[in-house]
């Protein structure tokens, strides 16, 4: 069963997302060192991901994408296995050979990334097929950027899904950036959710950035898949506020935007409002965000430690 | 044995195989239309009609693959492939190797190619070697019934994705097909003539073309060995050199493009580990660096004939000879 969001503790989803903060930022220097391959960072879409992937049961299945740290980790990924798998170690959770830009994890139900934009989409019917043709309970969530939503896999998968009544969650995270061009550039519509709703689906648009709110919408939509066995897309409204990967200098951003989204980051706006509202002191948020801090520091030493995989080990898996 | 085209060869298959194991669907483009018997026995829930979107039929297919079911899609004609190259190439190809191994990809793509029906360039278009060039995938082309069910049997228990060819211009050809449990296992090259002078190797139609050659040669006093490739990976690397160690002659025979088709593979495969015992300079005989036209003659003459084999292979007899 899944918890109703208000049986969800908010320092647990608080928790979460600064260890995932932890997480991209230790990324963020170890590129900056040298130690570490630079990567595609989630920071400033941690509540999106959060108040998603809360919203999910242990049977659902999740297809993700190349800003994909965020889902792994709130689905309990060990962030030791994916700094290995970022830096290519045996102990990675793809034995090194994804990167950190294509890593599944299949006993958490985390199944075939793909970084091919709108890869996802196109794969995500084809899993929710198999969950209804084989009798199980589970939904799938894709999670998408507003970049796929211009693919034409979008449209071909929504279609489809609408068409086969596949129960699939589709949940838009629009960061803004579709790589180096801001959405405005790139799409017709203001919404990747009014395209959903001319093939039918039902979508909504929630705060990406207000944790509680997306646990709330992502709940009724999980729940309306799980109930209708037909797609649901729901647009998580947040912001890339670091580059498309690292390193980045951002210099075609409008720092006025970035600045506006940065005031209201995911992580400082739970965190007022559990101090406001008395669940947390100003210590306590200090504890909680060491704590995620030594979290990481462990994690990335036990990367470190693991060692690569052997060249003769250079085409295993190629063929099953 | 009862004679079949190799469309009911391929229809047969399907039907075995989904008996055979219930996680087996059928899905394309008019397959719940055209094959009414297939939706009769197994109901619509397996043999399903889909949107006409390439893309999505093949990232349907792999996404189903990847979560335990075994689909058969139906892309139609090979050049259509361009549309699911993503969905084939980056998706089935390598999501196995890129997840450390933790997902198969047990899934079938049918393609028509080849001469035959006058359609075009975007119709016709022997591509099967952009899928030998890319990891993760097996691919097969028969040239008769009986192998056509056989391969398509095996391929369908296979567990990896495989890229089915059907040759346009033998699909109503009939040929007798074993009933049954008749499995043609994948990588597995048939000689189908034996002859001690001259290697035709060929896979398709052009297998029916060197055994036609090979009567020719005969006359002439020339023992051909035919052997049909049938999988074009995993390649029969084995058969082809135990084939030309023995004649010293080899003659490789396709209607796709010759620059950097199969018969290039097969020449470097035969120079690198066979070419002492060469008596004679490879040749490769292939379509043109052109697409296909629809106009009759120019289709008949992009596929190289049974006239142009038999020369090829008697002027390297004679050079040995003199």
């Amino acid at each position: 069963m899944t918890p109703a969001p208000h049986e969800i503790d908010p320092r647990h989803l608080l928790e979460q997302m600064l260890l995932i903060r932890a997480y991209e930022e230790a990324i963020v220097a170890g590129s900056a060192a040298g130690k570490v391959p630079g990567t595609c960072t989630s920071v400033g879409q941690e509540a999106a991901a959060v108040g998603v992937v809360n919203a999910l049961s242990g049977d659902d299945l999740i297809l993700t994408n190349h800003r994909s740290a965020g889902h792994l980790l709130a689905r309990g990924a060990n962030p030791g296995r994916l700094l290995a798998e970022v830096m290519g170690r045996r102990d990675g959770y793809c034995g090194g050979r994804s990167g950190s830009l294509h890593i599944s994890v299949k006993e958490l139900g985390v199944v075939l990334t793909s970084t091919i934009v709108g890869a996802e989409l196109s794969l995500a019917p084809g899993v929710a097929l198999s969950q209804t043709m084989l009798g199980k309970p589970g939904i799938v969530v894709c999670f998408l950027g507003d970049g796929a939503a211009c693919e034409g896999s979008f449209h071909e998968s929504l279609n489809l899904a609408a068409l086969w009544n596949l129960p699939i969650l589709y949940v838009c995270e629009n960061n803004h950036w579709q790589a180096f061009v801001h959405r405005r550039e790139a799409m017709s519509r203001e919404h990747v959710a009014t395209w959903a709703q001319s093939y039918g689906i039902p979508a909504s648009t929630v705060d990406g950035n207000d944790v509680s709110a997306v646990l709330t919408a992502a709940t009724a939509a999980a729940a309306q898949v799980r109930a209708s066995r037909r797609p649901y897309l729901l647009e998580t409204w947040t912001y890339r506020t670091r580059g498309h990967f690292e390193p980045d200098d951002q210099g075609y951003v409008d720092p006025a935007e970035r600045d506006a989204w940065l005031a209201r980051d995911p992580i400082a706006l739970c965190r007022d409002r559990l101090v406001a509202a008395g669940s947390l002191d100003a210590a306590g948020a200090t504890a909680l965000a060491a704590r995620a801090a030594d979290h990481i520091a462990g994690a990335l030493a036990f990367a470190e430690a693991s060692p690569y995989p052997a060249p003769d080990a250079l085409t295993d898996n190629v063929y099953a | 044995m009862p004679a079949m085209t190799l469309y009911d060869a391929i229809g047969a298959a399907l039907v075995e195989e989904m008996r055979h194991d219930p996680r087996v669907l059928v899905f394309g483009e008019g397959v719940a239309t055209k094959r009414h018997d297939l939706v009769q026995e197994f109901g619509a829930l397996r043999v399903r009609n889909t949107p006409l979107a390439e893309g999505i039929i093949a990232g349907t297919a792999v996404g189903a693959a990847g979560t335990g079911l075994r689909p058969v899609i139906d892309l139609l004609f090979a050049p259509f492939l361009c549309y699911a190259m993503d969905e084939l190439v980056n998706s089935a190809g390598k999501l196995r190797f890129m997840s450390g191994g933790q997902f198969s990809f047990p899934l079938v793509t049918l393609a028509m190619t080849g001469a035959g029906w006058g359609v075009g360039a975007q119709h016709n278009h022997n591509v099967e070697a952009w899928f030998v060039h890319s990891p993760g995938l097996k691919v097969v082309m028969p040239s008769n019934p009986a192998d056509a069910k056989g391969l398509l049997k095996a391929a369908i228990r296979d567990d990896n994705p495989v890229l089915f060819f059907l040759d346009i211009g033998l699909l109503y050809q009939p040929g007798e097909v074993p009933a049954g449990e008749h499995i043609v296992p994948l990588g597995q090259a048939a000689v189908l003539r034996e002859g001690n002078d001259v290697t035709l190797v060929s896979y398709g139609k052009t297998v029916h073309g060197c055994l036609a050659a090979a009567e020719t040669l005969a006359a002439q006093g020339i023992a051909a060995e035919v052997i049909d490739l049938r999988s074009l990976k995993p390649l029969d690397e084995a058969a082809i050199l135990a084939s030309v160690t023995r004649t010293g002659r080899l003659v490789v025979v396709h209607e796709a493009n010759r620059l950097c088709g199969i018969g290039a593979e097969i020449a470097a495969l035969v120079a690198e580990k066979a070419f002492a015992r060469l008596k004679a300079p490879i040749v490769r005989l292939g379509g043109p660096d052109a697409p296909v036209a629809a106009s009759y003659p120019l289709e008949q003459a992009f596929v190289p004939q049974a006239a142009a084999i038999a020369t090829a292979a008697a002027t390297l007899c004679q050079r040995q000879a003199t």
